[in-house]
């Protein structure tokens, strides 16, 4: 059987860098949803080695664990497999992508309703919600780091909206510099 | 305007859509009379005051009820509608 090449929904539209933000490509090897079935939940802790509560970024044997909803988690990473939990890969539903540089926190605040103070969004901390007129995930990975996900077929829309934040925010930097 | 996702904790109302009112959760009997059926269906206070409302959080998917303030604004209290049922 030909050996089909996989690539990201990204392909040849990323990196980007404008001013002191770099938007980049962040696809994990396998994106998992996992939503334990009643009264499993702790059952399912064992076997995947960790379920995140609410707003929480856990390691997993498989990869890092995202709260999502109600109990309900991604694993980015490998694949992940469990018999007390309903599972979906959804690998290929999803485009993730990391904004990363001193002012991606101003970027994002052009696009996001979500409180991105350190006191209400920390380091590891992840939310769900609106990015643009998507609705998103976003996680913070570092102080200057997040990243983002959205569905695939929105990844150009994404790209667009955040291209244009990193813009104004470039240039609001140059008239507020030095002279 | 800012709520408490039972699930996320305070967001901006820009996440929410608004369900109507909470009696939505008050369904009658399947043999209940006719009247009661068109109460719960189509009559509706419309107070300046005290509220109780169904709210959807967008992002996560999560259902709520809103106790909520129509002429100050404000939001008193906001629970899933298992709490709210009880």
């Amino acid at each position: 059987m030909a050996d089909l090449i996989a690539r990201p929904a990204t392909h040849g539209l990323l990196p980007i860098e404008i001013g002191s933000v770099v938007l980049e490509d962040a696809q994990p090897e396998a994106i998992t949803w996992i939503a334990p079935y009643n009264r499993k939940k702790s059952a399912v802790t064992r076997t995947l080695g960790g379920f995140p509560g609410p707003g929480q970024v856990v390691e997993v044997k498989a990869g890092r664990a995202l709260s999502v909803g109600p109990g309900q988690a991604l694993i980015l990473g490998a694949p992940a497999a469990c018999d007390d939990a309903a599972v979906v890969d959804q690998s290929d539903g999803w485009t993730v992508v990391a904004l990363d540089g001193a002012a991606a926190r101003d970027v994002l605040a052009r696009l996001t309703p979500l409180d991105l103070r350190d006191s209400a969004l920390s380091e590891n901390a992840t939310a769900r919600t609106l990015l643009g007129h998507m609705t998103a995930s976003i996680t913070r990975t570092g102080p200057y780091r997040y990243e983002l996900m959205v569905f695939r077929s929105m990844t150009q829309t994404l790209i667009h909206e955040l291209t244009r934040a990193m813009k104004h925010v470039a240039a609001r930097a140059r008239l507020s510099g030095p002279g | 305007m800012r709520l408490t996702c039972p699930h996320c904790g305070e967001r901006d109302l820009r996440e929410f859509a608004y369900k109507g009112d909470a009696l939505a959760l008050s369904r009658p009997e399947a043999n209940a009379e006719l009247q009661a059926w068109h109460e719960y269906l189509h009559i509706r206070d419309n107070p300046a005051g005290p509220t109780r409302e169904l709210w959807y959080h967008t992002p996560c998917g999560s259902w709520m009820v809103a106790e909520r303030d129509t002429a100050t604004h404000a939001v008193h209290r906001t629970m899933t509608p298992a709490e709210a049922t009880k």
